[in-house]
């Protein structure tokens, strides 16, 4: 097979020896970004990715997404020792992690976290490396209505499949396109919604909302709830391990249903947290010891980790292969793909094939070696979260300011930065998501030009997107998904007295 | 965002309040991108669609959404707390310090800005000894400016101190 032989090749490049130094610094640093509050992974690499400017890009990338892998793996961390979970995919993981911790078995929660991870970060790449070159293939043939639809199918599958309700979906969605629409128009060049101010000509930059909104936004609510860290010891050791990865395998059923689950959220942009809760949901029901679930079953660990790290693993197909990103960090790392110079979307596998198979060569190994850092060295970033927090937060808040000022050199920035966190504050206690929000922001333009030129090519006529086949059947995926609340409940009120019979 | 009315009954201001006051702000927000749209024409131009062509849209659809939210709000249960106004003071003491430092940052360059952050944060919220406060508050900038600076060659705002010391 031809991606095989272009997988080895990508090994090649990540195993040089400046490529493996930037894959550990990413691993530590991601594991450090994901255990303390307020700083994650879309938000850490936001954070970083002005440094990375002058960085190859093969290099970048995998600093970059080694930082991702690794705040997946610290956001366990804190879910099970402190029952704070440090990224909102692992507040599934404390149900059940935390009560294993209190019960004397933190050892073994944290083993079968880590290693559940590892597992469905390692089904995702695998579905990557054999799934991305053919849709990039596929997607090869894409003209504008195509690429708006497939962006349209993205945005709906937020407001149907998101646990917020639709019309809040909608509008925080729609926010992120009119944030994204300030500034030059990037099809005519003219200057829009600026109203006179300089500050506003080059529009907002996701990256000083991401680092607002998740940075200093999760910073006001950890204050808000008055946090004090209070964990359980760590008991890591080879022992341990090795028990817990020979009870392991008896849940191979809920790690396969998990890593489906994931990979599938993850693909479709519904993301990481989504997947996990329903894949801890479904374990829960369909497991014997169900009613055990949240008194700290290991089932009840490996489930929505495997979920999380399948789905925070798989957000990167549909961002490598058509250039929409499957969740916020996905987002961020596409908007560092386009800093450097690189242009996400099918073409990348045929232009920049060292690029791409180097990035999914760095998956595997970045799990791998990730996995071996975090079972190895748990105490010390444990120990992370016993510095308090009046030290904490505004070293947090300093670094968040100096992303954002480094992202243009700009002081407006860091007050826009204020001005996010407060906004990201309210609207996450108020139930808006912000990932959806994130997204439209980086995609606002790329989606208003290919709907524009999809006008422009019917001359005005919104059939364009009904003209083709393949424009029609995605169109009508999206649309599915738009009203999936609807059509599921429809479906199981027609299934329901079939199946009492 | 605006500050929720005061209830002088109950112990914080209630959600519902807030809620609606959160999707009136968007509101107003849609309402402000279409104005803006208008300003650049919303219709068919010589190069097909105009620049304000998609922004109105959006608009229209973030007030479309917001009314629906406001009214949802309205209607929802109205006993339920946003937040104590304990929590809000907490909350408080971070937004407060924050905006003076991100207003002080253009003036007095970063490094002597996050210093000062740095040493209110331990000194008042950690109750730290001033030795103790001091140490630290100036040892951050120090590495912050050898990380960023002289590693990553990543240029910071400066300040007068910086201008003194010949930086």
């Amino acid at each position: 097979m031809e991606s095989i032989g272009d997988l080895m090749g990508g090994f090649a490049v990540v195993l040089s020896w400046h490529n493996f130094i930037y894959m550990l610094l990413g691993i530590m640093l991601g594991v450090i970004i994901g255990v303390l509050p307020g700083l994650g992974g879309a938000n850490g690499i936001a954070i970083l990715l002005p440094l990375t400017f002058s960085m190859p890009p093969t290099s970048a990338i995998i600093l970059l997404s080694c930082i991702y892998w690794g705040a997946l793996f610290g956001g366990a961390i804190t879910s099970i020792l402190f029952n704070i979970p440090g990224e909102p995919w692992s507040v599934a993981t404390t149900f059940d992690g935390h009560p294993m911790a209190q019960k004397g078995q933190a050892g073994e929660a944290l083993t079968a976290a880590f290693t559940s991870s590892f597992v469905g970060a390692l089904f995702a790449v695998i579905v990557i490396t054999l799934a991305a070159p053919l849709v990039a293939a596929f997607a090869l043939q894409f003209g504008p209505a195509e690429k708006f639809s497939v962006f349209f199918l993205a945005f709906c599958s937020f407001i149907g499949m998101g646990k917020e309700p639709p019309a809040k979906t909608v509008a925080a969605m729609m926010l992120g396109f009119a944030l994204a629409a300030v500034g030059t128009d990037t099809v005519t060049g003219g200057l829009r919604l600026t109203f006179g101010s300089t500050e506003l000509l080059s529009g907002f930059d996701f990256l000083v909302a991401v680092i607002g909104l998740f940075g200093i936004g999760e910073i006001l609510l950890t204050m808000e709830e008055g946090l004090s860290f209070k964990g359980k010891a760590t008991g890591i050791n080879p022992t341990v391990v090795w028990q817990t990865w020979k009870t392991l395998p008896r849940y191979w059923l809920t790690s396969l249903r998990s890593c489906v689950i994931g990979c599938w959220m993850g693909i479709t942009p519904a993301g990481a947290t989504p997947a996990s809760f329903m894949s801890y949901g479904i374990a829960k029901r369909a497991s014997k010891d169900g009613e055990k679930f949240g008194t700290g079953e290991i089932e009840g660990v490996v489930a929505p980790e495997t979920a999380a790290h399948a789905a925070g693993t798989s957000a990167l197909l549909p961002m490598l292969a058509l250039g929409v990103p499957g969740s916020p960090t996905a987002a961020v790392l596409l908007g560092g793909l386009l800093i450097w110079g690189l242009q996400p979307g099918p073409l990348l596998f045929v232009e920049q094939k060292d690029f791409v198979w180097g990035l999914i060569a760095s998956m595997y190994l970045g799990n791998i070696v990730g996995l071996v850092i975090v079972l190895t060295m748990v105490p010390m970033f444990a120990a992370i979260l016993r510095v308090p927090f009046a030290v904490v937060a505004p070293v947090i808040l300093v670094i968040c300011a100096i992303g954002a000022y480094t992202v243009h050199n700009n002081t407006f920035d860091v007050i826009m930065m204020l001005v996010f966190g407060v906004a990201g504050y309210f609207l996450k206690k108020c139930n808006y998501p912000l990932a959806p929000m994130v997204l439209a922001i980086v995609l606002g333009d790329k989606a208003e030009e290919a709907f524009r030129q999809s006008l422009l090519l019917s001359s005005g006529s919104v059939s364009v997107f009904w003209s083709s086949p393949l424009v029609s059947v995605i169109m009508a995926l999206g649309l599915v998904a738009l009203f999936w609340t609807a059509i599921s409940a429809a479906i199981s009120r027609v299934l329901k007295p079939i199946f009492a019979r | 965002m605006s500050n929720p009315p005061n209830e002088p009954q109950s112990t914080g201001p209630r959600h519902r309040t807030v809620e609606v006051w959160v999707a009136l702000c968007i509101l107003a927000l849609g309402a402000i991108t279409m104005i803006g749209s208008l300003q650049v024409g919303i219709g068919w131009g010589a190069e097909g669609p105009q620049s304000g062509f998609f922004p109105f849209y959006v608009g229209l659809i973030i007030i479309a959404a917001s009314v629906i939210n406001v009214v949802r709000a309205w209607a929802g249960p109205g006993a339920r707390l946003f937040a104590e106004w304990d929590q809000l003071a907490q909350v408080r003491k971070v937004v407060i310090p924050m905006a003076i430092y991100v207003a002080a940052v253009p003036w007095i360059g970063i490094y002597v800005a996050s210093a000062l952050l740095i040493a209110g944060f331990m000194r008042w919220l950690g109750r730290y000894s001033w030795l103790f406060t001091l140490c630290l508050s100036v040892a951050l900038p120090i590495v912050i400016y050898v990380t960023f600076e002289q590693w990553f060659l990543v240029p910071l705002p400066k300040g007068p101190l910086e201008d003194l010391l010949g930086l």
